[in-house]
């Protein structure tokens, strides 16, 4: 049984109240960090957890924190992302409910480390429940003397805040996240410049995810380097996965980086195998945005060597045969799934969650979910996956925001992957619409794959 | 696009709405209160059942700004209703994970049961529905959501479903 960092306490009756959570050892951090080391030294640990960021990029946190800009007399920012949208995944909103105290711990460690004063926690607005949970955590982290003037007597003072958004996938995007806290519509900018230089009101500005803030509090307990001997190679440290799609045990799993894939999917600890009996088809490991992979592909990498759940592991290919860790936005789909409904159901999503700034993600996603649509329901042409990965490959890369990136992969993989589904969709038309293809042979051993 | 259904119907807000207004405003600094604009749209909504252009210019008073920039972000997000809805408003996730255990006949369901196409108001003025996206509980899906308090109901079956809308018709 692994260790577990952040979710150790989670079934402890009470421990969403500071007196059970401080009672757990909870707050150890911060009087740590604020009473015996300096803000450098706190970033300095995090540089050596190698803790990547949980909110999709896995972008090195403390590398990311080093480089808030610092000018003299200009206010700081920490941002928490807890805008939690990617489908899939469900992490942060099981964090924030069941052991919020750990967010807000995470939140006074990072503000001391990065010199804010002022931090704000930006929720999603359909997350009313978790924003009065964060609200009454916060007061009473406030009332312990943890936050607000001199915290602990040593002079530090933070004010931490909740912000709702207003139901936008486009806010978790960082710079668009920015734009929504003050008051405006969720329109990313343009960057450089980075939040780090110009963020929140123009100020220096660090934005993190909320598993990245949480797993600062065992980085600071227990030390940056023990922290980077849990996983594997780059990938250190435990990542908190939301396991739904047809597996037999959905829910929140903290496991250890570099668990097998097919431990993590078919043992009892974890998802417990497919539900109802059925055979695996098709995984998408890290949210929607990432490739979605038939069973085959995702069990073994294309040099048949067992996945594991690590960044380096499940890219391993590429985009002809890889994936990506994401967000750890694990959907499984069993052999009645339809790849061309659901291929058609994100695309509808990405075109629904454009912000349409950009023409290529505004039309393009438009496009895309229309042709996928007329496949689905029986009007769809041979020539559609040609012009359906041409419209993806003129999205990618031509937009402000990585949304755009986003909305063109799982569409450009299913096609990549289940090119048969889809001209099945074509060839049988009228089966297509009361029936689904199967598994066909997207188990079998590994497919020979041509490189792109 | 933007359509405010038009009601003028005068609004005032009440010294205790106000006061939670100035709670929100107090939490940027001094010149950046309009970033207090979501949360504020939040409380009138939660108040009134939806945004009207009449409530949306008294937000634009009260922060200061202008009510073009109110209305820009009311009909950017979502959550923010510019027409009347139902008292009580069933939102279902329909996005991917949450359809492929079975979503979309939940809809059907909710549709039949309230005898209302998605959007619609039921004559009493109870109920309406629509489907949302992803509500980040993929694992326990299907899901619905019902503001203004933003409750949760988990891994819906049709009897669950008929519950919920009994329950709500008692409570009127
Ligand atoms: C369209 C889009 C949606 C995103 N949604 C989220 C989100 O819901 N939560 C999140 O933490 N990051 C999200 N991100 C990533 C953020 O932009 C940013 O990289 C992240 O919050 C940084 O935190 P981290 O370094 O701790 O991961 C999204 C990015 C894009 C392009
Ligand atoms: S890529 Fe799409 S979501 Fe991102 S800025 Fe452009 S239009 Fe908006
Ligand atoms: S897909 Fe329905 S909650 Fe995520």
């Amino acid at each position: 049984m692994a260790r577990k960092l952040l979710l150790e306490h989670i079934n402890v009756p009470g421990i969403n109240t500071f007196e059970t959570y401080r009672s757990k050892g909870g707050y150890a951090a911060v009087e740590k960090a604020l009473k015996s080391m300096s803000p450098d030294d706190v970033v300095e640990e995090v540089k050596k957890s190698g803790l990547r960021g949980r909110g999709g990029a896995g972008f090195p946190t403390g590398m990311k924190w080093s480089f808030l800009a610092k000018p003299e007399g200009v206010a700081r920012y920490l941002v928490c992302n807890a805008d939690e949208s990617e489908p899939g995944t469900f992490k942060d909103r099981y964090l924030m409910t069941n052991i919020p105290h750990l967010l807000i711990e995470g939140m006074i460690v990072a503000s001391f480390a990065l010199g804010a004063k002022t931090s704000y926690i930006y929720v999603r607005g359909e997350m009313m429940p978790q924003i009065r949970i964060l609200e009454k955590a916060i007061a009473e982290a406030k009332n312990a003397g943890f936050l607000g003037k001199n915290i602990l007597g040593t002079g530090y003072d933070l004010e931490l805040y909740v912000q709702p958004g207003g139901g936008a996938y486009i806010c978790g995007e960082e710079t668009a996240l920015l734009e929504s806290l003050e008051g405006k519509r969720g329109n990313p900018r343009i960057k450089p410049p980075f939040p780090a230089i110009a963020g929140l009101y123009g100020c220096p500005t660090v934005v993190n995810n909320v598993e990245s803030i949480a797993a600062v509090v065992p980085i600071i307990n227990e030390g940056g380097e023990e922290y980077a001997k849990i996983g594997i190679g780059r990938s250190t440290g435990t990542k908190l996965i939301s396991a739904g799609g047809n597996v037999r045990k959905p829910g929140v799993y903290e496991i250890d980086l570099g668990l097998p894939v097919e431990e993590f999917l078919f043992s009892d600890e974890y998802c417990g195998g497919i539900a109802n009996g059925k055979r695996l088809k098709a995984v998408v490991a890290g949210g929607s945005s990432v490739p979605i992979l038939p069973a085959n592909l995702f069990l073994k990498t294309i040099n048949n060597e067992p996945r594991l759940m690590s960044y380096e592991s499940l890219s391993d290919g590429g985009f002809v045969s890889g994936t990506m860790l994401g967000s750890g936005g694990f959907i499984a789909f069993d052999e009645d799934q339809c790849i061309v409904r659901n291929t058609w159901n994100f695309a509808r999503f990405y075109h629904h969650e454009s912000c349409g700034q950009c023409s290529p993600c505004r039309e393009g996603t438009g496009w895309m979910e229309k042709v996928l649509h007329r496949l689905e329901n029986g009007h769809g042409k041979m020539s559609d996956m040609d012009l359906l990965v041409d419209v993806s490959k003129k999205i990618e890369g031509n937009t402000i925001c990585p949304l755009g990136d986003a909305a063109a992969w799982p569409v450009a993989s299913a096609i990549r992957h289940f090119r048969d589904e889809f001209e099945w969709h074509v060839t049988n038309a009228a089966v297509a619409t009361t029936r689904n293809y199967g598994l066909a042979h997207y188990a079998d051993p590994l497919p020979k794959l041509e490189t792109a | 696009m933007l359509r405010v259904e038009e009601t003028q119907v005068p609004v005032e807000f009440s010294q205790e709405l106000i006061n939670k207004f100035d709670e929100i405003v107090a939490r940027y600094p001094a010149g950046k209160q309009k970033s207090a604009l979501l949360p504020v749209l939040h409380l009138v909504q939660a108040e009134y059942q939806w945004l009207s252009s009449a409530a949306m210019d008294k937000v634009a008073e009260y922060l200061q700004i202008k009510p073009i920039e109110v209305y820009e972000v009311a009909s950017f997000y979502s959550m923010y209703f510019l027409r009347p809805s139902g008292k009580y408003v069933l939102e279902v996730c329909r996005t991917g994970p949450c359809a492929l255990v079975g979503a979309e006949k939940i809809m059907d369901h909710i549709e039949q049961a309230l005898g209302v196409k998605e959007g619609e108001v039921t004559a009493d003025g109870l109920f309406s529905w629509r489907g949302v996206e992803c509500l980040a509980a993929c694992g326990f899906g299907p899901v619905l959501q019902i503001g203004p308090e933003y409750t949760f109901y988990e891994n819906l079956t049709n009897e669950s479903v008929n519950n919920l809308i009994e329950d709500l018709k008692k409570k009127g």
